[in-house]
Order: C-alpha cells, then sequence, then structure tokens
C-alpha cells in the first residue's frame, strides 16, 4: 500500500485517537467511583475509604494529565489534517464541541486543581463538590463526544449549503437515538473499566496479602458494579447494534462477516474474511440466528456486502475480529464478575486465589473491549468520515504533503510512546507502593465535627471483618 | 450575533495569552534555580492552575471552530508543522507537573521537557502571530502557501518577543506567589526582561513600517488606536515603581496590562478581517442556526466558566507554601 498523505493522516488519527481513549475510559469511572468514596468516608468516617480515596486520587492524577494533553491533539488535528471536514462541518461540529469545552472542561480542569492540591485548603463539604465537579465534567465530555461522533456516524437535521452542512434541526442532532444508545455504552464501559481496575489491583493485593482492608474495598466495590453493569452493558450493545443495522447496513455486513444476501440469514461465529474472494474461509455459522440478531425476526432478509459496490464497503477484517474481541471480553467479565461477586458476597473469595489471579489478569479487558468496539465503529463507517455525505479521501486537507503527514506522524508516536511508558511505570510503581502510609491531610481538617473520628479507627481485622458480613452497595458509583 | 461571538473569542484569547503565558514564563525561567527546592515552590506556584489555564486554547480552538470555521480550517492547516511542534511541547509539559513529582533519578528528563516545552510553545504561538501580522497567502477557502509559507524573519522575531514577554509575565507572577530566594530571583529578571519586551516591541513597529506591512496603514487611518500604546506605557511607569516599592501582587497585574494593551492594539488593526487581508469576519462566520445555538452555551455557560475559573484562583490566593504537600 503506497505511503500518501491521506492514509498516513488516518493512521495518525487512529493512532492518537486510541491512545487517547484509554485515558478518559478510565478517568470517567474513576473519577464517579472516588466522588462515591469520599462521600462514604464523610458520613461514615471509615479511614479505610479515605485510604483508596488517596490512593487512586494519585492514579487519578497521572491518567487525568495524560488524558488532558492527548484529547487537545485531537482538536487540533480536525483542522491541521482534515480541514476540509473542518470547514464544511464546523457550523455542526464546532458548536457541539463547543459545548463541550464550556460544559465541560473548564469545570473538570478548574476542581481538578481543588481535588489535587486543595483538601487543606477548602471545607470538607467544598472538597466533595469538587469530586462531584471533576466526575461531572468528565461524563459531560464524554456525552459531547458521543453526540459529535454520532452525527458523523448518522448525520441527521443538517442541510449543505455552499458547500457546508448548515444544521436545521439541533433537537434532532443532539436527541437522535444513536446517541442515547452510543452515549450510555460508552458511559458503562468507562465505569466497567474503573471497576476491573479496581477490582484487579485489589485481587492483585490479596494474592500478595497486603493491604487486604483495603484490597477489600475495591474488589467488593469494583466486582459488585461490574455484576450489575456488566448485564447493562450487553443490552446497550445490542441496542448499538440495532442503530448499525438500520443505518449503516455495509458496517453491519462487515461486522457480521455476510458477503450475500441471506433470507433467513445465518450469523458467522467465527471465521477468516478473505475480502479479495468476496467470501469467508474456516466459516463456523448458526443458521436463522443472524436474522433473529438483525431483525428480531426468524424469516427476515439481511443485507450482505456484495449488496454495495466496492468503493462504498468498509474493510471488512478488522471491523469483524475487532467486534468479536470485544463481545469476547464483555463475556468473560460477566463470568468473572458474577463468580467474583457471588463468592465475594459468601466471604470466601480470598480462599480461591485461581479465581484472584483470573480478577488480576483481567484489568486490560475492558481496555481491549472499548479500544475493539471503537475499531469496529470508526473502521466501520469507512470509506465515509461523515456517513454517506463526505468521503475520508474528500475530508482531508488539500494540499497536506506525504512528507508532512508522515513527519507529524513520527512526532506523535515517538511522544506518546514516551510518556505512555512513563506513564504507566510511575502508575506501576504507584500500585506496588499501595495505599499505605500517613493521609495526606489528617481527618481532622477533613471532617471538622468528628475531631475525634482517628480514634474510631478500626483495625485492619475489623475492617476485613466488616467488609465480609456487610455488603457494600455495589451500585453506588453508577448513579 | 456575529460581534458576540468575535467578543467572546477575544476574551477566551486574551485570557489564554495572560494565564498560560504566566505558567509557560515559568516553564522557561525553570533552570535559573538549581536548587530542588526553588524549583518545587516554581512547580507548586502554577501546579493547581495550569491545566485550567491551559482549557482558554481550548475554548478559543473550539469558538473558533464553531463560529468561523473557514479561519479554523485555513489557520489549522496551514501552521501544520509549527502547531505539532507546539502540541508536543504543550503534551511533554503538560505531563511533567505529574512525572516529576513521581520521578526518583529520572527527575532531570522532567525538568527539561517542563521548560523546553514551555518554551517551544511560547515561540510557536508567537511566530505564528507574527506570520498572521505579516499576512497569509490565502486563495478562496484554503492556505496557499506550502509547508514553510509561515515562516519569515518577521515570524522569528514575534515568536522570541512572545517568550520574553511570556518569561516576564512568569517573573511576575512567581514575585506575587514565591517568598524567600525565588521571590528575589524572580525580581532581579523583571526589569531586564521588561526592557528586553520594550526593545522587541519598537523593534517590531520599525520593522513593520520599513516593510511596510499592509496593516501598518490602519495605524493612519485610525489614530484613535495610539490610546492603546499609552495604556501600555502608563503601565509601565506603574510596574517600574512597583519594583522599586517592592509590592509583590502589582507587576503582574501591570505587565498584565501591557498585554492586554498590545492585544487590543492588534485586534483593532485586524479588524474587520480576520485573516488580513484576505478573510473577513462577516465572510469566516458560521450560519446563524449555528451562532444561535451557540449562544445560550455563551450567555450562560461562557460566566460560569469564568467563575470556576476566579473560584480556583481564589482557594489557592496568596503566596504558595512551598512544602506544600502534593496531595
Amino acid at each position: 500500500m503506497e505511503l500518501t498523505a491521506l492514509l498516513l493522516s488516518r493512521i495518525q488519527f487512529a493512532f492518537t485517537v486510541s491512545f487517547h481513549i484509554i485515558f478518559p475510559s478510565f478517568t470517567i469511572g474513576l473519577a464517579a467511583w472516588l466522588t462515591v468514596l469520599e462521600a462514604l468516608y464523610l458520613w461514615t468516617g471509615r479511614p479505610a475509604y479515605r485510604r483508596v480515596f488517596e490512593f487512586w486520587l494519585k492514579i487519578f492524577g497521572i491518567a487525568f494529565g495524560l488524558g488532558v494533553v492527548s484529547g487537545i491533539v485531537l482538536g487540533f488535528q480536525f483542522g491541521t489534517n482534515w480541514s476540509e471536514l473542518s470547514r464544511m462541518s464546523g457550523p455542526i461540529q464546532g458548536p457541539l464541541l463547543g459545548y463541550e469545552t464550556f460544559t465541560a472542561f473548564a469545570l473538570e480542569a478548574s476542581f481538578f486543581g481543588v481535588l489535587l492540591f486543595g483538601r487543606s485548603r477548602v471545607p470538607a463539604w467544598f472538597y466533595l463538590f469538587s469530586t462531584a465537579m471533576v466526575a461531572l465534567g468528565t461524563t459531560l465530555s464524554a456525552f459531547w463526544i458521543m453526540v459529535n461522533n454520532s452525527w458523523m456516524q448518522a448525520p441527521v437535521g443538517y442541510a449543505v449549503e455552499n458547500g457546508m452542512f448548515v444544521p436545521t434541526d439541533w433537537p434532532a442532532i443532539i436527541f437522535s437515538r444513536v446517541v442515547w444508545v452510543r452515549f450510555p455504552h460508552m458511559l458503562l464501559a468507562a465505569y466497567l473499566t474503573g471497576a476491573f481496575c479496581a477490582a484487579a489491583t485489589g485481587a492483585w493485593y490479596l494474592l500478595r496479602d497486603r493491604f487486604t482492608a483495603e484490597a477489600h474495598v475495591m474488589l467488593r466495590m469494583g466486582l459488585g458494579l461490574a455484576a450489575v453493569l456488566v448485564p447493562a452493558q450487553i443490552l446497550f450493545g445490542h441496542l448499538v447494534g440495532d442503530y448499525v443495522h438500520d443505518y449503516q447496513p455495509a458496517k453491519f455486513a462487515a461486522i457480521e462477516g455476510r458477503w450475500h444476501d441471506e433470507q433467513p440469514a445465518a450469523e458467522v461465529l467465527i471465521a477468516l474474511p478473505d475480502e479479495a474472494n468476496e467470501r469467508n474461509l474456516y466459516e463456523l455459522k448458526i443458521p436463522i440466528l443472524g436474522s433473529l440478531i438483525g431483525s428480531m425476526s426468524f424469516t427476515s432478509k439481511e443485507v450482505g456486502l456484495t449488496s454495495f459496490t466496492p468503493q462504498d464497503r468498509p474493510p471488512v477484517v478488522i471491523p469483524f475480529f475487532a467486534f468479536r474481541i470485544m463481545v469476547g471480553c464483555g463475556l468473560v467479565m460477566l463470568a468473572l464478575a458474577w463468580v467474583g461477586s457471588w463468592l465475594s458476597h459468601k466471604g470466601r473469595v480470598e480462599h480461591y486465589r485461581a479465581l484472584l489471579w483470573l480478577i488480576f489478569l483481567s484489568f486490560p479487558l475492558p481496555f481491549i473491549a472499548t479500544l475493539t468496539g471503537w475499531f469496529a465503529a470508526e473502521v466501520g463507517r469507512q470509506p465515509w468520515t461523515v456517513y454517506g455525505v463526505l468521503r475520508t479521501a474528500h475530508a482531508l486537507t488539500p494540499f497536506l504533503t506525504t512528507h508532512s503527514a508522515a513527519i507529524s506522524l513520527l512526532v506523535f508516536c515517538a511522544v506518546y510512546t514516551f510518556i505512555f511508558a512513563f506513564g504507566i511505570y510511575y502508575i506501576y510503581r504507584l500500585l506496588l507502593a499501595g495505599p499505605a502510609g500517613p493521609l495526606a491531610v489528617p481527618p481532622e481538617a477533613a471532617i471538622p465535627n468528628r475531631p475525634m473520628s482517628v480514634i474510631d479507627e478500626p483495625t485492619h481485622e475489623a475492617v476485613d471483618a466488616l467488609a465480609a458480613h456487610r455488603p457494600i452497595s455495589p451500585v453506588a458509583p453508577g448513579e | 450575533m456575529i460581534l458576540f461571538w468575535v467578543t467572546l473569542l477575544a476574551i477566551s484569547l486574551l485570557l489564554y495569552v495572560l494565564l498560560d503565558g504566566f505558567d509557560l514564563g515559568v516553564g522557561m525561567l525553570f533552570f535559573l534555580r538549581r536548587d530542588e527546592v526553588g524549583r518545587r515552590a516554581m512547580m507548586n506556584a502554577i501546579a493547581p492552575v495550569w491545566d485550567g489555564n491551559e482549557t482558554w486554547l481550548v475554548v478559543a480552538a473550539v469558538i473558533l471552530w464553531g463560529a468561523f470555521p473557514l479561519v479554523y480550517s485555513v489557520l489549522l492547516s496551514a501552521f501544520y508543522l509549527p502547531l505539532l511542534l507546539m502540541l508536543a511541547g504543550l503534551i511533554l509539559r503538560g505531563v511533567s507537573f505529574e512525572f516529576r513529582a513521581k520521578a526518583l533519578s529520572l527527575r532531570w528528563i522532567w525538568d527539561a521537557a517542563f521548560a523546553g516545552g514551555s518554551l517551544v510553545a511560547a515561540f510557536v504561538q508567537g511566530a505564528a502571530v507574527g506570520a498572521l501580522v505579516e499576512g497569509l497567502p490565502v486563495q478562496g477557502v484554503r492556505y496557499s502557501g506550502g509547508e514553510f509559507g509561515w515562516f519569515s524573519p518577521f515570524a522569528v522575531l514575534c515568536g522570541v518577543g512572545l517568550c520574553v514577554g511570556y518569561a516576564l509575565l512568569g517573573a511576575c507572577w512567581l514575585v506575587r506567589k514565591c517568598e524567600g530566594d525565588v521571590l528575589e530571583t524572580a525580581h532581579r529578571l523583571i526589569r531586564p526582561l521588561a526592557l528586553a519586551l520594550l526593545a522587541f516591541l519598537v523593534i517590531v513597529f520599525v520593522y513593520a513600517l520599513a516593510e511596510k506591512f499592509q496593516v501598518m496603514q490602519r495605524w493612519l487611518e485610525r489614530p484613535y488606536l495610539l490610546v492603546f500604546p499609552l495604556i501600555g506605557a502608563l503601565a509601565a511607569l506603574v510596574l517600574a515603581r512597583s519594583l522599586r516599592q517592592r509590592w509583590d501582587a502589582l507587576p503582574f497585574v501591570m505587565v498584565a496590562i501591557i498585554f492586554a494593551a498590545a492585544f487590543g492594539t492588534m485586534a483593532i488593526s485586524f479588524w474587520p478581517y480576520m485573516i488580513p487581508f484576505s478573510i473577513t469576519i462577516a465572510g469566516a462566520a458560521s450560519p446563524p442556526a449555528s451562532l444561535d445555538f451557540m449562544f445560550w452555551g455563551g450567555v450562560f455557560v461562557f460566566p460560569l466558566m469564568l467563575a470556576y475559573t476566579v473560584v480556583s484562583y481564589a482557594v489557592f490566593k496568596g503566596k504558595a507554601k512551598p512544602t506544600a504537600g502534593h496531595y
């Protein structure tokens, strides 16, 4: 394949956006969880909550910083590499991202400073409020990004005038059916990412028999939350599939690995798509299930890729496998969350070392699921940038040279690899150090009404017993 | 409505220059202190607010995209390579805040990234403004100058000038926020930096006159523009006095006024163009449906953003504690 400015720009966007999504998908969930932990701490005064909070706050700081700096790049890239898109869709995408900045960035950036540095300077309620505002900011940011991306996936409420997409119906754009299944899907993915990272860390500490009180808080809250959210996520995943089926039939056919129209359609479980010969190799499929999944019918006709001219077809291999990897991760997470929660509820989880190992090793799953889900969505949208209206090739900056595009791709790869390596290393060191040590600000400052709360501090054994017998509400961070 | 958005864009840009200006400036001055105590004090003086400061760049960028998409697409694609440098600089300095605090033996990497990233970002911003003043080649709705069409001696001069200006803002901020040795170091720097900035402004003015920049015509047509340099000169006088009297809080305010005066001068000499002299404000504006939709964000949420900024500065007001614990 020839390295053109177009291909290099696509690789660059895919690389930078994939790098970026790792951090928000982690911090959106983590911010919500931190809010719950801080509220629980203020309510119960239990130092274990506070120690877990301060421990994850340090990790949050690194991940949030990486998310912020890698996010700025994306906004600029629309203009630098995709100037035709940004000029044409500016009247729609600009205001949407404008609202993201107005409602989210300023909120989270300002209160993030208070979160990291302000505990000794503000009253306890304001500190909790700041934590909640950071969480709200990250969520609002995700919302506007999903509105924006959903408009590119299924453009509505616009007219083309003077070579620009002019908005004609903002409510249709913001309250589009597509937004309201994809936004929850992304939000749930973020909460699951936070939940599994917390649970995996807790499992790791239990395996090493360290910080058991804090480990139980992490494991129990993480698994409990996941046990409820994974089924909800599977439901929303199905609803997202419904919109793809209705609005983006070529993408749907690529994900399904369906080359020809079928009635009733079979569901390809696994295969090796052969794009050159328009067929699947080593195919394993179940009859009729394809119609059932696509249209909730035993007899419906489902569209195949050959119904589209070759220049209107997306690549098949990437969406096909990315989707299956995502679903596989989801099913493994479901099993772990249910079994783990059940045993944790019975107070026996620390006796099943193999399960603890599996939970510990599961932390990459939500990240992989989020990334592969986005690969399926974005590669499947090709060859369009704005689906059905603006081709990716026409969205590119027309005078961008291969030379410039290659330099920028190399620079971004080098810088991101560098900061990613160090970021992961510093997070690893924080995990290794664990939630021990004195509190950064003694509890007196945090809860002025209960100056003697240190005396209530339960021993680790007592906290363990508490954690074993009293389930901590698993739904809280999702509220 | 167009006027409303131009105003908001101008406010965001000015806030960005003033706020991120001082923290980029502190970054550039970072290596003046070799001791860890001094460096940590400098870092603490900006750590709680830098992220909020940088947000104003994003605010300006999205207002530009939403309200003036033509200008957004032309400028960003024209400055492809310099913006790449700026982003790399902002990324490296941005992660340095967290990474530096976590690093042990490799702290020097993040010190270098912090100082170097700040310098590069500031230089690119200055050079871009310089290129804009000199005039960018534009044909129709697209930039037509090639990879290095923005590059000129004048752009480089402006890049250096903005570095000096940001460093001055940074020094004033340190005087305001720090105590002890760091305050003394920063205090000694203000005078030479202020003189260097003054020299730069004179050179730019003479250069622009000598090269007969089209922008300079404005000064002849609009003599009332002279009010801005006058405000700047007054602020410079107060600055000199505040240095002698050791009023720690005042130098920053005065330099901010000088910056605002320079900004106002430039904004009004561009009017009614956004990219002089090819794209006007009216010609670049989004359709009314977009501007009207954003208006509610501008009226209700924009003041809220200003409020968060005020709150976060109020929480961290006064001298930063050099030992203030990293959470």
